[in-house]
């Protein structure tokens, strides 16, 4: 037993690791890739290529002051950033990031890198925990005593719950076709081949759940919590130092959390066609999540190319999309998906 | 293992429970209540039914909770004035919470005949098959009578305008 939670725990460890790890890179990226977009050249001068820079910008949020302004209510507005930091790291330990393959490290079953991909309920696990995020959002809007902390905070309560519908909905299709809940068997069933992924088979989910993705993470074009040029910077305007880190962290893990997410649905996970079939053991393991980190590391890349692409919608419109564009798409794709299993197509 | 994650969660969930019911701040109200459903979800998972805790989460803390913040913050709701409740009120109160206490506990000693008889596995599939199976006329009509409400509530909407 002692054994196990050993090897859970460091599991915990290295998977956090490497979450944390991605924050600034992504954040490199994000700078660097909009400096590309926008024909600029972006932070280049602190390290090579500018690597360096998300370093210091991390030190200099340490040693910024933490500030809490007058007539906050301090319970909660030290909570909010807790709440959302909770929510970005425990959402994580069900996601497969490599195949079980069944190796040992001095003798103790390693199985695969990832902490708990086995759990019954994965999928519902993931949706449960990732709706617990709004709150974070919600008590910084109110608990900061600011009305553009207060605008944002709603805006973003309602559309987080307008948009896990149809999150929630583009799912269905892909847990209907697997008949499982347990993330490792949904990877399973998706065979080896391309065309049996359910991105490919399930087009409308996948688009689906790809924007409600965006909305849910609170990204450019949906970024109507922050939107700086209305709002300041919206339901963490009063936060500074760490406790602003906080919210900008657990956003950029959110987005690699739904970036995997969407792999494990939809993009047939670690697998790679025809490859993975083939090995076992070690190669397995390291091919397989090599190949899940790639197809993360093509869809962080769309997040940001999208967000320097799309313009900002407006209230109305973003609500209009979400009830009246994507929900209904979400029940068309349900309703061919079970046409196609009666068919026996699927 | 088990026995303290059990005694952790319901520590929790009591302690909560008490501050929701409590606190003059409604915001602290909703979010204590929150924090009540995470650890009785925590006790579902103990008990072998991932799925109901799952479903807690999702259900109640996740989003129906939300709208109970969201109107709180809406109305921006005053603090809760410290009224001293009816003495009627309080002998009521008190007799209820004694009631389900001491069954509560008597429930803990004393054992049932038959009670963990037909108790269904908690998994997904589990539920998912009596729900379709030997329930689904409750089912469908609990869904029929959650249309009602939404028919209802656009109706009354309407009618204010």
């Amino acid at each position: 037993m002692w054994a196990e939670l050993a090897v859970t725990a460091a599991k915990l460890l290295v998977v956090a690791t490497v979450l944390l790890t991605c924050v600034p890179i992504m954040v490199w990226v994000e700078r660097r890739g909009a400096a590309f977009i926008q024909d600029r050249l972006g932070p280049n001068r602190v390290g090579p290529m500018g690597l360096l820079q998300p370093v210091i910008d991390a030190v200099k949020l340490f040693f910024k002051e933490d500030l809490t302004p007058g007539g906050v209510n301090p319970i909660l507005y030290t909570l909010a950033p807790m709440v959302s930091m909770f929510v970005a790291l425990v959402t994580f330990i069900v996601i497969p990031f490599s195949a079980d393959a069944g190796v040992e490290v001095f003798g103790v079953p390693l199985k695969g890198i990832h902490v708990a991909p086995d759990l019954g309920v994965g999928v519902l696990y993931l949706l449960a925990i990732s709706s617990l995020g709004v709150y974070g959002i919600v008590l910084a809007g109110w608990s900061s005593n600011n009305k553009y902390s207060l605008l944002g905070g709603l805006r973003s309560s309602a559309q987080l719950l307008s948009y896990e519908l149809s999150l929630t909905m583009s799912v269905l299709g892909v847990v209907l076709v697997s008949g499982t809940l347990n993330l490792q068997e949904v990877i399973g069933r998706q065979g080896p081949e391309i065309w049996k992924w359910h991105a490919v088979t399930q087009p409308i989910g996948f688009i689906v759940f790809l924007v409600a993705a965006f909305a849910e993470t609170n990204r450019l074009p949906f970024d109507l919590a922050e939107a700086e040029t209305e709002l300041v910077a919206g339901y963490h305007v009063e936060y500074s130092s760490m406790r602003f880190a906080s919210f900008f962290m657990s956003e950029y893990i959110n987005i690699v959390t739904i970036s995997a997410l969407t792999v494990t649905l939809f993009l047939g996970g670690w697998q790679v066609p025809w490859l993975t079939a083939t090995l076992s053991g070690w190669p397995l393991l390291l091919v397989s999540a090599g190949a899940f980190a790639a197809k993360v590391a093509l869809l962080l890349w769309l997040f940001v190319w999208v967000r320097w692409s799309l313009p900002r919608f407006r209230y109305d419109q973003l609500m209009q999309l979400g009830w009246k564009g994507l929900l209904p798409l979400a029940a068309l794709n349900l309703l061919i998906v079970g046409m196609a299993m009666g068919q026996g197509w699927l | 293992m088990e026995l303290a994650v059990f005694f952790a969660a319901a520590v929790v969930a009591v302690a909560t429970g008490v501050v929701a019911v409590a606190h003059r701040n409604p915001v602290i109200n909703v979010m204590s209540l929150v924090v009540t459903f995470f650890c009785v979800a925590v006790c579902y998972a103990l008990l072998a039914a991932p799925f109901l805790a799952a479903a807690q989460i999702l259900v109640y803390a996740g989003a129906i909770l939300v709208l109970f913040l969201f109107v709180v913050m809406l109305l921006n709701a005053p603090l809760a004035e410290s009224d001293q409740p009816r003495k009627l009120q309080r002998i009521f109160g008190l007799a209820a919470a004694a009631l389900v206490g001491l069954g509560g506990a008597a429930l803990a000693v004393v054992a049932i005949p038959g009670a963990g008889e037909g108790v269904v596995e908690g998994t997904a599939a589990a539920i998912g098959r009596l729900l379709v199976g030997p329930h689904l006329l409750a089912f469908e009509l609990v869904s029929v009578l959650l249309l009602a409400a939404l028919v209802g509530a656009m109706v009354l909407v309407k009618r204010k305008a």
